[in-house]
């Protein structure tokens, strides 16, 4: 019988020829990333007396969530963070390249057929390159340092056969939002998704780290796609050295296949305070907001940023609100002033910050104070997510944020760009 | 730990957060200064709760973060244990990992009424709402869950390890 991707990859990491689905397994961790929350691991590493990880060059350690250092605190825990980075003995500290997931994929450091856990719920996003990325606590995440491995129970998976193609003006985001309106935000609770189908083959390396990124809003363990030969070549030329492809098992068994025509699309937007709370643009065009948020793990990519100057070129962001571009990471705010696209948004009135997590979760650079409301490209809009429990956060696509940055307001992105992913 | 919780009831809904169990802007501060911030949708909750109290909530408990200061903070409000017609994943491992006794079970929720007296039981399954005379099977903890909430989490089942390894300071 065969194997999904979730099956293949945990029983190879414990050790065994086949899993089925329900089963609870003991599994080797092939990468552990670390945010801040390292510098909480590391004193209690200290406080057991450990001084040896199970595998230094398995961890990576990157600052991402306060970055640049909101607070004296803060820099604290970074220079701390540092400090425990040399005791270990760390080969891959990534300092403040950018956002955790962006940076490990853009550098190849996550492999496909990799277990990948992350002290962060959206590492899923590293099943884009089909690898088993899954978020976990501080205290879970001190184990696996000192021993490499932890319990994990084998998923059942959920398929996504996106059939057709995306219309012009929808992105790989719309497709994200859809799912969690129409299925619910518990659908792939303690599941694997995988994403299928033709539309899922067409979309960039970027708009699948969307997808999977988002897959923690659908509930899931982890949020796969094949890595396909497109992949493959892509982490070939980061790593500099040969990636194979690797997917699941023709005659894999799934718990459902659900199929989703996307080529009747409209753009979505997830409205206060649930990513699940989905409606289609057009039933909120016309809400003010004071803040458009283009940011985030989930859609800060140079295509994201590219979008959104294709739709401020030569145009200026409406008085009445504020646009916030914070890029994925230093490589894709580099290309992304290469390519004109930073000069554009910056011409357009937008305002650029450092690479980092940034407004997303309401940390800095961009916090809602109470009444006010924004469009943001990121995640999650739980009350008091970006800020004031009295915010309202609404969620969309990088072409919705930019569309809104022109107008002040909600409104369908199809009337200022016609283009497509 | 004690596998078998039983408390008075606090009625949660569906999709409560990690982000309203725990702000980002509270996750630095003492306990004290978070609590006024927490549960902005239920204000009467957090001045409510006793020691001892329970949660019974609908779906998707605990989605969102992997913040181990939501499970800690519902800890430190005094709550002994919650049960819920399912749980986000993260949230539920970090329960684990803490020995703080949190049990899916589907069903739950319409059993219960706020105020209720409910017993969990985690080596069993069994929640039993003594109020009303209902009982209901959930899947039980396995038993290498049991393992960490008998140590009293897994951080006391790491140090035990590595006493017994010798690489670590002797128990």
């Amino acid at each position: 019988m065969g194997l999904t991707l979730a099956e293949k990859i945990l029983a190879r990491a414990s050790g065994r020829a086949a899993v089925v689905p329900g089963e609870y397994v003991t599994a080797r961790a092939d990468k552990v990333m670390c945010h801040e929350a390292f510098v909480l691991c590391a004193l209690q590493l200290a406080k057991l007396g450990v001084t040896r990880l199970f595998d230094p060059e398995r961890v990576i350690v990157i600052l991402d969530h306060y970055f640049p250092a909101p607070t004296e605190r803060m820099a604290g825990a970074h220079a701390a963070a540092r400090e425990f980075v040399k005791r270990f003995g760390i080969t891959h500290f990534l300092g403040h390249a950018g956002i955790c997931h962006q940076v490990l994929t853009e550098r190849a450091l996550v492999r496909p057929g990799e277990l990948v856990f992350g002290t962060d719920s959206h590492s899923t996003t590293y099943g884009a390159v089909a690898a088993a990325g899954n978020g976990i606590g501080v205290t879970e995440t001190t184990y696996l340092l000192a021993t490499g491995e932890l319990w994990m129970r084998v998923p059942p998976t959920l398929r996504f056969a996106l059939e057709g193609e995306l219309p012009a003006g929808v992105m790989s985001k719309d497709v994200a939002l859809h799912l969690a309106g129409r299925f619910g935000t518990a659908v792939a609770s303690y599941r694997a998704i995988e994403f299928a189908g033709p539309a899922a083959d067409a979309m960039s390396l970027a708009s699948r780290m969307t997808l999977a990124n988002m897959g923690a809003e659908l509930g899931a363990k982890f949020a796969f796609f094949a890595a396909d030969e497109a992949t493959a070549r892509t982490l070939s030329e980061r790593a500099g050295e040969p990636v194979a492809p690797f997917g699941p098992d023709p005659d894999a068994r799934y718990e459902a296949t659900h199929r989703i025509d996307v080529g009747g699309l409209e753009p979505q937007i997830a409205c206060p305070h649930n990513p699940g709370n989905v409606k289609p643009v057009s039933a909120v065009a016309g809400t003010p907001v004071q803040q458009c948020f283009l940011g985030s793990c989930t859609n800060a990519r140079l295509e994201d940023l590219a979008v959104a100057a294709e739709i401020l070129r030569g145009r200026r962001v409406h008085p009445s609100t504020r646009l916030l571009v914070t890029p994925a990471s230093h490589e894709v705010a580099l290309e992304a002033t290469r390519a004109g696209i930073l000069e554009t948004l910056l011409e357009a009135g937008a305002h650029v910050t450092a690479s980092g997590c940034g407004a997303c979760p309401g940390g800095h650079g961009g916090v809602l104070g109470a009444g006010e409301a924004c469009l943001s490209s990121t995640n999650r809009n739980f009350r008091g997510r970006m800020g004031s429990a009295d915010a309202q956060v609404y969620l969309g696509s990088p072409a919705s944020v930019a569309a809104a940055a022109l107008t002040g307001r909600i409104v369908d992105p199809r009337d200022y760009w016609a283009g497509r992913m | 730990m004690t596998a078998r919780v039983r408390g008075r009831v606090w009625k949660l809904g569906d999709d409560v957060d990690t982000d309203v169990m725990a702000p980002w802007n509270t996750l630095t501060l003492p306990f004290e200064e978070r609590r006024a911030q927490l549960f902005p949708s239920r204000p009467d909750f957090v001045a409510g709760v006793k020691p001892g109290d329970l949660i019974v909530a609908g779906r998707n408990f605990g989605c969102g973060s992997s913040r181990e200061q939501a499970p800690e903070n519902l800890r430190l409000l005094g709550v002994a244990g919650v049960v819920a017609e399912s749980f986000g994943r993260i949230y539920f491992r970090n329960c684990v990992a803490m020995a703080f006794p949190n049990l899916g079970c589907p069903g739950i929720h319409p059993a219960c009424e706020e105020g209720d007296e409910v017993e969990l039981d985690l080596r069993t399954g069994e929640v039993r709402n003594l109020t009303r005379n209902v009982s209901l099977a959930a899947p039980p903890w396995t038993a290498d869950m049991l393992a960490i909430l008998e140590a009293g989490g897994l951080l006391e089942v790491l140090r035990r390890r590595l006493a017994a390894q010798g690489a670590g300071p002797v128990a």
